[in-house]
């Protein structure tokens, strides 16, 4: 019972939280519905009984990623709402709609074939932090090193990226816009 | 007691929630928030299967996917930076080069 209630909670609050996040105009409100659906979804996992995961969510999605969307934020001008041109957007909620129904089906199909096989058991007797670091350090080491190396990457590229010209106002110079009209125009004033 | 199709048509609902932030979004930053919502509603039904078959590779899966992400944001966000010191905008539309 006390699942059930859980589980509605949970899934409408993190619809709706992702829903503002989807549709909302301002970054900061977007930002902020995202790190709150995110805390809903480790909700899910807990009640799947997927401790270590639920923590591992809350602590790198809602507590690193989150952090570096805020960071990188303060280069661009977020006070604003921002601003988008919408060609079809009837087409969008139809193919939205049509995605969702598809997914429905794809993700109904194991249960009604049911002959998937088990991999790798949950042993019983230990807890769920412990059977994912015997399986982590066992079956998926390979993986687990590749990962790493991949954020090692990440983390040089990042720096690289966002390194160049930090002493640079973004915000308080105004760069020249580098499409064909405003070129043409200063084109036009250099010849006369 | 909630079932594991609960969980996985919650997943879907939600994966068809970032594909229209992916669809309907012209801002790059929102378009990031977008995906992120994706491999979210993936990460749930990886751990509803994974509970249900009583199989631990659901949640290696999950934690697989959250490295991903966690560096996918760490690369785009520098290049985000940098698309913003060239352009000044980060609007797709104004961004855009080829004329499709």
């Amino acid at each position: 019972m006390y699942e059930f209630i859980a589980f509605y909670i949970f899934a409408i609050s993190t619809v709706i939280l992702f829903l503002i996040t989807v549709l909302s105009k301002n970054v900061l409100y977007a930002m902020t519905s995202l790190a709150g659906g995110m805390v809903m979804i480790s909700g899910f996992f807990f009640l799947l009984g997927a401790d270590f995961l639920g923590v591992v969510q809350l602590i790198v999605y809602v507590g690193a990623v989150m952090a570096l969307y805020a960071f990188a934020m303060m280069f661009f001008d977020t006070t604003k709402d921002v601003k988008e041109k919408y060609n079809s957007p009837r087409l969008v909620f139809l193919l939205g709609g049509l995605m969702a129904v598809v997914f429905v089906v794809i993700f109904s199909a194991p249960i009604i074939g049911e002959n998937l096989q088990v991999a790798s058991p949950i042993t019983n007797g230990v807890g769920n932090a412990e059977a994912v670091g015997i399986v982590l350090f066992t079956k998926y080491l390979v993986p687990f090193e590749v990962a790493a190396i991949m954020l090692l990457v990440a983390m040089v590229a990042g720096i690289i990226l966002a390194g160049k010209k930090m002493d640079e106002s973004l915000t308080t110079t105004v760069l020249p816009l580098v499409d064909k009209e405003s070129e043409d125009e200063i084109l036009k004033k250099e010849s006369r | 007691m909630i079932g594991i199709s609960h969980y996985l048509i919650l997943s879907g609902l939600l994966f068809s929630i970032g594909f229209i932030g992916v669809l309907r979004r012209k801002n790059l930053l929102m378009l990031f928030f977008a995906t992120e919502v994706m491999l979210n509603a993936v990460n749930i039904a990886f751990a509803a299967i994974g509970n249900y078959y009583g199989d631990l590779s659901g949640q290696m899966f999950a934690f697989f996917i959250i490295a991903v992400a966690a560096s996918e944001v760490a690369v785009g966000l520098g290049l985000l930076i940098v698309l913003y010191k060239k352009y000044n905008t980060l609007d797709l539309d104004i961004i855009s080069t080829m004329k499709g």
